[in-house]
């Protein structure tokens, strides 16, 4: 069996509704993709043919996962098929009791995301009040002995409360932090004026990071991801096009990346129309930028291309219109030049405050 | 650590959150945690096997000495202790530093 293609991770996005209006949001823009959700039999199903595919890993995110109130049914039979099951959520709406009954359904751990170390910032960022109960509810996964992960997304307004974000991880007890530079696509890319830190922001809260790593090494992981618009290389986006990851989305569409639909001219499957391992296998979406034939010469002739298999491939459409040129924010794109001016514009704003564009939608606060 | 006794008295156990998992696909076991996994070796695989909090780093070399008799007992400590370094550092493994 070649393992070259094998999928580990299966990100289940149950929803893209959500209580929150992060303007960094990973929901596609706009009303894409609000259709009808797949219903609770197509996800057993869509499990099974995913465990059967070599998924070892599962992810259950959104939008807020919580929605769903047949979350309950997924975790077990998650948890039957032996996948290691993951709640990625914002905490909200959640009550003790029903955690509580994941833990005893055999969820394995529980990522919530934080919008800022400060209550009323956290707030303005989340759009909605919601800090304290975020507080809460990392303290009951503590004592349901879950493996906690504290996510952050990070940005102008928040990535100079570095060490405070250390500190908030640490009383909550959690196993890992990740420090995620907001990745410019979607909502973010939309508000990247706003959101966009100075180089120096990034340097300062690099090294801070690096250094609580060292320290809390064995006791929580501190992860820091580099914004790609001050990487010299690009990221390695999914760990490769089709290798490692399979998206499934709210309306059953099975995709490469959690965005991938929103590339023009690709075709995605629907997992209620065809099986998994042959939507994987065969389809032209998750072959389309398979193996080395696609790539641009840049990247061609370029040996980093079997680690960062060209970089993200939203990233190259939204910045170049062609979503199979090089990732701009690699220093050899000739498109680079983009990044750069987006890096200068961030330094002659920097310190001014910007206003940014909530996200919008059919979301749960609006109903 | 400074003296290497300290370590090989430590009776380690893999943390809570880890999961280890046969892989039909490769033959091999995976030792999994939150959102991510290793693929272990079948030595790897034996010495996680045997953290169960019971036995001490000295005894799990000795056991696997006995097993594998073509390997000395120091390359299997050593083997045993790097290992379980590893884990360590992300937190994998509970009463070994």
């Amino acid at each position: 069996m070649n393992n070259e293609y094998r999928p580990y991770t299966l990100i289940a996005e149950l929803t893209y509704r959500c209580p929150l209006r992060c303007p960094y949001c990973s929901n596609p823009l706009g009303s894409a993709g609000y259709g009808n959700e797949i219903d609770t039999d197509t996800w057993l199903r869509v499990f099974q043919e995913a465990e059967a595919l070599g998924v070892v890993q599962l992810n259950l995110t959104g939008g807020e996962p919580l929605l769903r109130d047949d979350l309950e049914r997924l975790i077990e039979r998650a948890s039957r098929l032996e996948l290691y099951t993951n709640l990625i959520t914002s905490g909200i709406p959640l009550t003790f009791e029903r955690l509580s009954r994941f833990a005893a359904l055999g969820l394995n751990g529980v990522q919530v995301s934080v919008q800022s170390s400060r209550p009323t910032e956290s707030d303005r960022i989340a759009g909605a009040l919601c800090f304290y109960q975020k507080l809460e509810v990392m303290q009951w996964v503590g004592s349901l002995e879950l493996p906690l992960t504290m996510n952050v997304v990070l940005h102008r307004d928040n990535i100079d409360e570095i060490g405070e974000l250390i500190a908030l991880a640490e009383r909550v007890s959690a196993d890992r932090l990740e420090l995620a530079n907001a990745q410019y696509l979607g909502w973010a890319l939309k508000n990247r004026v706003a959101l966009l830190p100075t180089r120096e922001q990034v340097e300062t809260a690099r090294t801070i990071a690096a250094n609580a790593r060292e320290q809390l090494r064995g006791t929580m992981e501190v992860i820091f991801v580099t914004p790609d618009y001050y990487s010299v290389h690009p990221k390695s986006c999914m760990d490769g096009w089709g290798r490692r990851f399979i998206v499934v989305n709210p309306e059953g569409f099975a995709l490469p990346c959690h965005l991938a639909h929103t590339l023009p001219g690709l075709r995605f499957d629907n997992v209620t129309k065809r099986h998994l391992a042959d939507i994987w296998h065969h389809s032209d979406g998750f072959n389309q930028f398979r193996g080395d034939g696609w790539l641009p010469d840049v990247c061609r002739t370029c040996d980093r291309h079997s680690k960062d298999f060209g970089g993200c491939r939203c990233q190259a459409f939204h910045v170049t219109g062609n979503a199979g040129a090089t990732d701009p924010a690699c220093s050899l794109s000739p498109d680079h030049g983009f990044i750069d001016s987006a890096r200068s514009q961030a330094s002659q704003s920097a310190g001014m405050p910007i206003l940014f564009e909530y996200r919008t939608g059919r979301g749960f606060a609006q109903r | 650590m400074a003296n290497g006794m300290t370590g090989n008295i430590a009776r380690p156990q893999l943390s809570p959150k880890v999961r280890l998992r046969f892989d039909r696909r490769t033959g091999r076991y995976l030792l999994l945690y939150p959102e991510t996994g290793l693929e272990l070796s079948r030595t790897a695989t034996e010495i996680a096997h045997l953290c169960t909090g019971e036995r001490t780093v000295d005894e799990i070399a000795l056991y696997l000495a006995q097993i594998h008799s073509e390997t000395s007992l120091v390359e299997i400590t050593r083997d045993v202790r790097s290992f379980l370094k590893t884990l360590a550092g992300r937190g994998l493994v509970q009463g070994f530093k």
